[in-house]
C-alpha cells in the first residue's frame, strides 16, 4: 500500500449527503477482474452525459458541465469535501480504488459509511471525520475561493486551512501507523499466526461442527 | 457474570488478539465468496505467494453476473462471462467446502444458499465481500460485509481486523396487521432512524413482532440492517432457528447436533444486558411501506403522500429531497397510491425466498398484470427455492398472471446482468436499494414488499395490498 504522511492539496466540494457507492462507481465497471483503471469512471453517471461501458475509451465522451469535478477550477483536486454518510451502500472496494485512481488521497466529511471507511484505509486513502460545523466552514471557504487548498498532516493529525486555523482530527492509532508506513495488513496479522493456530485448535475441540 | 448482549457474546468468543488501541483480530468461521469481489483477492494472494488458511471455510457461488433466462446460451456478455469463469478457475485451484457454479442445481444468491444449505450456523462469524452479508445475522451469527482487501486478508489469515461496535437494540412489539411483512418493518425502521442511524452499531432486532417472524422474515430484516448503516444485524436463537437448520446438508448431525443445539440456546442477550442505544416500534402501527426517493430512508406508508421539500428546514436535507424528486420524476404531495409503475421486480437477497414468492403468488392468484406494466420479473433466490416454488405450483400462478418466471440470481437488484431498467422507467422492486441508477442508468426504483410488488403489478400503480379489489 502507498504510505500517506502529508499532503498539501487542492480541494473539491461534493455538496450532497448520502453519496452511495453505486454513484461513486456504477455496477457495470465491477465486472473488471483488476484493481486499477477505475478513475476514468469515478462518478460515471454524474460526470458524463452518456451511459459508460467497461473497456470503452472515455476521452471522447460528452462531459456534464454542471458536475463539480468537471469544472476547471477543481482539476487536479486531491482532497474531496463530502457530506454525511458518504460511501453508503455496497461493500465494493472499487469505490476507494476509483477515488484513489482519480487522484484523491484525502476525504473530509462529517460521517462515512462503515465498510467504505474501512476500505479506504486499505488503499492509502485517508477519510477524516470532522464536526459538522467545521465541515460547513470548509465548504463555505472552498466555494468562496478558487484554488482553495488544505494541508493535511497525518503524523500530527491536523488540517491547516489557508487562513492559518489548525483543525485537529482523530484517527485510530493502529490505522494511522499502517497508513503512515504503508504496511500490508496481512503481513502484520501473520505475525500472530501462532495465536491464530492456537485459537483454531481450541475451537475445533469445543465446536467441531464448525470444521465439518 | 455481568449480563451480556448477544453481540458481546459473539465478539468475545472470536477474539484472537487485541492491539493497544482496541483493534482486534477476530477469527472467521465461514467465508462466502462470489465472483464480483473476489478476483482481485485471489490474485493478490497468488502474487504474494500465500496459501489460503482454511479452504473448508469457503462456500462459493456465482450470482451477480449470471443471466436469468436462456441458460442454454451461457453468459453472453464476455466481460461478465470472464468474471464468472475467473471464479470457476480460482475455486478449482484453491478449493472450497462447497462451490455452486452457474447452472448448478443449488446455485443461487450467496445470502440465500448459505442458510438453506446449513452453511450458516448460529454462533459463527460469517464474512463475504458483499454488504448484504448482514442477512446471516438472523441466525445469531456475527456477519459482516467486507471489502476485497479484507476478502484477501481472511483468505490468508482466517481473521478480520475489527474494532468492537456499539450495540443497538431495536425492539418491535405488538402484532403486525394483515398484509404487513418483515420488509415493511425494516423500511419503517430505516424511515425512523435514517440510513446512517446505525453506523458504528451492531443492531439486534427483538420483541414479539420479530419473534413471530419466520426465519425468512428475519433474514429480510437483517439483510437491510446495512441500509440503516449497521454492518451487522442480529436476531437471537429460538426454536424457529433450530427447526430451520435441522437436517440441512452442512448442519451438524447426530450427537454433534445435540451439542451444537445446547450451545446455540445460549445465543441471546441476557436479561438486563445494556445496549448503547434502544429504539422501539409498535408493530400494530406499521403500514405497508413504499419508498419515494433515492435513499431507503425516503419512505412513506401506502396511504401517505410524497413529502414537500419546502417544509424541510435543514438545507442539505432539502436539497437532497429536491434532487431525489427530480430524479424520480415525482411532484411533492403526490399520493403514493397514484404513482404508476412500468416494471416490477420480485427477487434479490432481501426477498427471493420461498415465503416471499408465496406472498407474491397469493396476491397474483387469479389476477392479471395491468396493461401499462411492461414486465414483471420473478427471480427465485436459488435453484432450491425455484424447485420448491414449482412443486407448490407458484410458477403457474405467476405465468397465468402475465409475470415472467426466471432462473435464480441477483438479477435486477443491481442490474449487472441483462435484467435492467431503461432510463425513466419506474419499478416496484422487492430489492434493498433505490439509489440513482441502481437498477439501470436513469431507472427509478421504489422499494416494497413482495405482496406490495405483486399488488402494484396487478393495479398498474402502487396499491394497498390489504384492500386490493
Amino acid at each position: 500500500m502507498k504510505p500517506f504522511q502529508k499532503l498539501d492539496g487542492l480541494v473539491a466540494p461534493m455538496d450532497r449527503a448520502n453519496v452511495d457507492t453505486d454513484a461513486i462507481i456504477p455496477k457495470q465497471f465491477l465486472k473488471s477482474i483488476k484493481r486499477s483503471g477505475f478513475g476514468p469512471n469515478l462518478f460515471d453517471e454524474w460526470r458524463y452525459m452518456d451511459v459508460g461501458q467497461p473497456g470503452q475509451d472515455n476521452s471522447g465522451r460528452p462531459l456534464n458541465p454542471d458536475f463539480v469535478l468537471n469544472q476547471p477550477r477543481y482539476k487536479g483536486a486531491e482532497i474531496l469535501l463530502t457530506r454525511d454518510n458518504f460511501g453508503c451502500g455496497s461493500s465494493r472496494e472499487h469505490a476507494p480504488w476509483a477515488l484513489e485512481d482519480f487522484g484523491f488521497r484525502v476525504l473530509i466529511g462529517p460521517s462515512f459509511a462503515d465498510i467504505f471507511f474501512n476500505n479506504c484505509f486499505k488503499n492509502g486513502l485517508l477519510p477524516i471525520k470532522l464536526a459538522a460545523d467545521e465541515v460547513d466552514a470548509l465548504f463555505a471557504q472552498c466555494h468562496g475561493s478558487e484554488g482553495y487548498r488544505l494541508s493535511v498532516d497525518l503524523q500530527a493529525q491536523t488540517i491547516t486551512r489557508p487562513d492559518g486555523k489548525v483543525i485537529a482530527f482523530d484517527v485510530d492509532p493502529f490505522r494511522r501507523e499502517c497508513l503512515l508506513n504503508g504496511w500490508d495488513d496481512i503481513g502484520l496479522t501473520l505475525r500472530h499466526a501462532d495465536k491464530i493456530r492456537d485459537f483454531e485448535a481450541k475451537r475445533r475441540i469445543a465446536q467441531p461442527w464448525l470444521f465439518a | 457474570m455481568q449480563a451480556q448482549t448477544l453481540y458481546e457474546k459473539l465478539w468475545s468468543s472470536h477474539v484472537v488478539h487485541v492491539e493497544d488501541d482496541g483493534t482486534a483480530l477476530i477469527y472467521i468461521d465461514r467465508h462466502l465468496v462470489h465472483e464480483v469481489t473476489s478476483p482481485q483477492a485471489f490474485e493478490g494472494l497468488k502474487l504474494a505467494g500465500r496459501k489460503p488458511w482454511r479452504v473448508d471455510s469457503i462456500v462459493a457461488t456465482a450470482d451477480h453476473n449470471t443471466p436469468t433466462d436462456h441458460w442454454e446460451q451461457g453468459i453472453l456478455d464476455p466481460v461478465s462471462r470472464q468474471q464468472v469463469e475467473t471464479l470457476d478457475s480460482n475455486i478449482r485451484e484453491v478449493g472450497a467446502l462447497a462451490y455452486f457454479p452457474f447452472k448448478n442445481e443449488r446455485q443461487g444468491i450467496v445470502h440465500v444458499i448459505g442458510p438453506e444449505n446449513g452453511a450458516t450456523l448460529p454462533g459463527m462469524t460469517v464474512v463475504c465481500g458483499d454488504s448484504h452479508t448482514s442477512t446471516h445475522g438472523a441466525f445469531a451469527c456475527l456477519a459482516h460485509g467486507i471489502g476485497t482487501s479484507e476478502v484477501e486478508h481472511v483468505m490468508a489469515t482466517q481473521c478480520l481486523l475489527q474494532k468492537k461496535s456499539k450495540t443497538m437494540l431495536i425492539r418491535v412489539d405488538g402484532e403486525l396487521g394483515a398484509g404487513v411483512t418483515a420488509k415493511d418493518i425494516v423500511l419503517a425502521i430505516i424511515g425512523r432512524i435514517g440510513t446512517a442511524g446505525g453506523t458504528g452499531y451492531a443492531m439486534e432486532f427483538a420483541g414479539s413482532a420479530i419473534r413471530s417472524l419466520s426465519m425468512e422474515g428475519r433474514m429480510t430484516i437483517c439483510n437491510m440492517a446495512i441500509e440503516a448503516g449497521a454492518r451487522a444485524g442480529l436476531v437471537a436463537v429460538d426454536d424457529k432457528t433450530i427447526d430451520y437448520l435441522k437436517d440441512r446438508p452442512f448442519s451438524p448431525k447426530g450427537e454433534t447436533w445435540d451439542r451444537a443445539v445446547d450451545y446455540w440456546r445460549t445465543l441471546h442477550s441476557d436479561e438486563g444486558a445494556q445496549f448503547d442505544a434502544v429504539v422501539e416500534l409498535d408493530a400494530a402501527k406499521i403500514l405497508p411501506q413504499v419508498t419515494w426517493g433515492t435513499s431507503p430512508e425516503m419512505v412513506a406508508a401506502i396511504d401517505g403522500i410524497v413529502p414537500d421539500p419546502a417544509l424541510e428546514s435543514d438545507p442539505v436535507k432539502r436539497e437532497g429531497m429536491e434532487r431525489a424528486l427530480q430524479y424520480m420524476g415525482l411532484a411533492p404531495r403526490t399520493p403514493i397510491a397514484e404513482i404508476p409503475v412500468d416494471k416490477v421486480f420480485i427477487g434479490s437477497c432481501t426477498n427471493s425466498r420461498i415465503e416471499d414468492l408465496r406472498a407474491a403468488a397469493e396476491v397474483a392468484k387469479g389476477r392479471r398484470k395491468a396493461d401499462n406494466v411492461k414486465l414483471v420479473l420473478v427471480v427465485p433466490g436459488s435453484g432450491l427455492v425455484k424447485r420448491q416454488a414449482e412443486a407448490e405450483g407458484l410458477d403457474k400462478v405467476f405465468v397465468a398472471a402475465g409475470f415472467e418466471w426466471r432462473e435464480p440470481g441477483c438479477s435486477m437488484c443491481l442490474a449487472m446482468n441483462a435484467d435492467r431498467l431503461e432510463p425513466g422507467e419506474r419499478c416496484a422492486s422487492t430489492s434493498n436499494r433505490n439509489f440513482e441508477g441502481r437498477q439501470g442508468a436513469g431507472g427509478r426504483t421504489h422499494l416494497v414488499s413482495p405482496a406490495m410488488a405483486a399488488a402494484a403489478a396487478i393495479a398498474g400503480h402502487f396499491a394497498d395490498v390489504r384492500t386490493l379489489a
